[in-house]
């Protein structure tokens, strides 16, 4: 668990230095600026962040789902099991999505059709890329929904959305992505819409699911709860880049990035009580507005004249643990 | 309740408050059942104290919130308000009420109306209040506006211009501009980034500190709740299955609904252990008899089936419903 990716060899998925803006009424939102992860096997790599820092649309671009126009990949390299995601045609592009890599996104409602039964949108899935026969199709299916714990599925398979939970949905969408036995599973705030009882089944169920098929899984969350829960390797985004990236050790333990900082900081427990939270002051920059040189300037506590021109580098702490804060890292050599 | 040490005044009571929505079918819309939405509800809420209620979504907590600030009439039971029985008031005694008891709702995008101005929306409430002079009540909105960390600029635009935060903000700033001693907070920061969540909720705080407010807090976010409340209220298919000061909950909670819903919460601080919540069977919240959570109880037993639990006293302010409780092997259940 507590091992950095380097160890594990070629990563299942790299992203380099990507950039994804969006253009509309004359300016250009820079949603994604240059950022670099990498997934290794087997392995749960979370991406947290606030609302608008780019990191849905950093999963989208992995499968080439970013609507052109507005949005556009204006730079950087996708590799996935070797071959760059970013130059495949169409045709190549949807043999992968689905097959090798397969998402599952926030709201089980809304990605979920209405009028046709769970049987219908399960079997479509698996159909697009496995040819079966109806009874082996319908055996496989039943299968799947019993694999993600959904009682009696036989009869599960008639039913409508509606008539499901919203935790069995989630399910549902997750046995469809599991059905064509993907490498990669990225799963787009799954459990935002869930109760706390229903989100800690769905993340047994993840964790599960993960050790049986050995798939790695690109989760995305702004909950840092459930990141610490399930995550072998966590990036902190903000506003379009990657502010630090750690272990949960690292990351919980010994933040080094004054935004990672002020988020577990202002996190309410119950041993916080009587103590006042600490907030980040102002909000979260608008992609179309970014301020120049760190973009965390405006808001951080540690500011100097340099974080106003510079973009800040990555700084290195030792075993794959790195932050985009020179200031911090200077201090640290001063003290330690 | 029983007493050990000095109470402040009883700012809101319920007693045994009870709502059931009908379940209708068919052409004629018969009834064929009800959906215990809220069965027998009690709970004290201290002047000037917070109290949480927390509880999945569907236990009946917004039902709670509804029926105090009487958007809903209660079926059985009393709600007392400073020592009044709102049930009983006339339309004219609805009016003052109305001021005193204020809501702040979880979407500050839909809770805020589009064509009104920031300052319109505050003003309409100072109006309400009885301040007739146009000086008095820009003064008035101006103080408001800052007690929330707004600037006065923002009281000529448009609620589209502003966060989410910002919005919430404008909505404290609408429901304190009657001067109400009670808020009921429905989710106030479930919709927020946890940056701005914690501005709000120290807000919240300080308003409380300035004013002298008491609060409910609905929420289903138990870290929030314990940084925040005073007692808390754990909530489960429409009954109260515990309550005690949020120390006790945290720290010795009786009741296995308030276990597993402690246990299925991830902190970064904890290893994370979900053996509890995952023990849970999965079936229909069916009507039946006995305790409301057998089914989804890791230790049903028969006796569980068969009667109604009583909320019984463990602890001095700490009640429970579950009969277990009464064994001695309290801390083995």
């Amino acid at each position: 668990m507590d091992k950095r990716p380097k160890s594990h060899g070629t990563p299942l998925l790299r992203v380099e230095n990507l950039k994804v803006y969006f253009q509309g009424d004359g300016k250009r939102a820079r949603a994604v600026d240059g950022i670099s992860y990498e997934v290794h096997q087997k392995q749960t790599v979370c991406i947290v962040g606030e609302s608008g820092c780019g990191k849905t649309v950093s999963a989208l671009s992995i499968l080439g789902l970013i609507p052109s126009p507005p949005g556009e990949i204006v730079s950087g390299k996708i590799f996935f099991s070797g071959q760059d995601l970013l130059k495949l045609d169409e045709k190549t592009m949807q043999n992968i999505r689905g097959n090798q890599i397969a998402m599952v996104f926030q709201e089980p409602l809304t990605s979920l059709n209405p009028v046709f039964t769970i049987g219908d949108q399960l079997g479509e899935a698996v159909s697009t890329h496995k040819s079966m026969g109806a009874e082996s199709l319908k055996r496989y299916m039943i299968q799947l929904l019993s694999d993600v714990g959904i009682p009696s599925p036989e009869q599960r398979l008639n039913d409508y959305p509606h008539q499901l939970s919203g935790g069995q949905r989630q399910r549902v969408m997750i046995a469809m992505a599991l059905s064509c036995d993907p490498d990669l599973m990225i799963a787009d705030e799954p459990t935002t819409a869930l109760d706390v009882t229903v989100q800690a089944q769905i993340l047994e169920l993840l964790r599960s699911i993960q050790q049986k098929r050995s798939m790695a899984i690109l989760y995305i969350s702004h909950d840092l709860g459930v990141v610490s829960a399930i995550a072998h390797w966590i990036y902190v985004m903000y506003a379009g880049i990657m502010a630090e990236q750690g272990n949960s050790d690292q990351i919980f333990r010994s933040p080094r990035h004054p935004y990672t900082q002020g988020l577990l900081a202002s996190l309410p427990s119950l041993s916080k009580r009587g103590k006042r939270l600490y907030s980040i002051p102002g909000s979260v920059p608008n992609p179309a507005y970014k301020p120049t040189g760190c973009p965390f300037h405006p808001r951080c506590p540690h500011t100097i004249s340099t974080c106003r021109k510079e973009y800040p580098n990555m700084c290195d702490y030792g075993h794959g643990h790195m932050a985009r804060c020179p200031v911090l890292y200077e201090k640290r050599e001063h003290t330690e | 309740m029983e007493t050990t040490h000095k109470h402040n005044a009883i700012i809101l009571r319920l007693e045994k408050v009870k709502k059931y929505f009908p379940i209708r079918r068919g052409f004629f819309q018969h009834t064929v059942g009800w959906v215990k939405a809220v069965d027998g509800v009690s709970f004290d809420i201290e002047q000037g104290k917070t109290m949480g209620l927390v509880g999945e979504s569907g236990c009946g907590k917004s039902t709670v919130a509804r029926l105090i600030l009487k958007l809903l009439e209660t079926d059985d039971g009393n709600i007392i308000f400073k020592g009044r029985n709102i049930g009983r008031f006339s339309e004219k005694e609805m009016k003052p009420f109305r001021k005193e008891v204020q809501i702040i709702f979880q979407d500050p995008f839909g809770s805020l109306n589009p064509r009104m101005t920031v300052g319109q929306c505050i003003e309409e409430g100072i109006r309400i209040l009885g301040v007739k002079r146009a000086s008095a009540r820009k003064e008035r909105l101006e103080n408001l506006l800052n007690m929330v960390g707004m600037s006065y600029d923002s009281a000529d635009r448009y609620p589209h211009e502003f966060s989410g935060g910002q919005r919430q903000r404008i909505g404290i700033a609408r429901a304190l501009s009657v001067e109400p001693s009670l808020i009921v907070c429905d989710e106030p920061v479930s919709a927020l980034d946890v940056s701005i969540q914690a501005q709000i909720i120290n807000l919240l705080k300080d308003l409380q500190d300035q004013l002298g407010l008491s609060y409910l807090f609905i929420s289903h976010d138990l870290n929030i709740v314990g940084y925040l409340c005073d007692t808390i209220s754990v909530m489960y298919n429409g009954s109260i299955m515990e309550s005690a000061s949020s120390e006790d909950i945290f720290n010795h909670p009786y009741h296995p609904y308030t276990k597993s819903l402690l246990s299925a919460v991830p902190d970064p601080n904890k290893k994370w252990d979900v053996t509890l919540s995952l023990e849970q069977r999965y079936e229909s919240d069916a009507v039946y008899d006995g305790c409301k959570h057998q089914k989804k109880c890791p230790w049903v037993e028969k006796q569980c089936r068969k009667n109604p639990i009583d909320f019984v006293q463990v602890e001095a302010n700490h009640f429970v419903r579950c009969w277990k409780t009464k064994k001695s092997d309290l801390k083995v259940i």
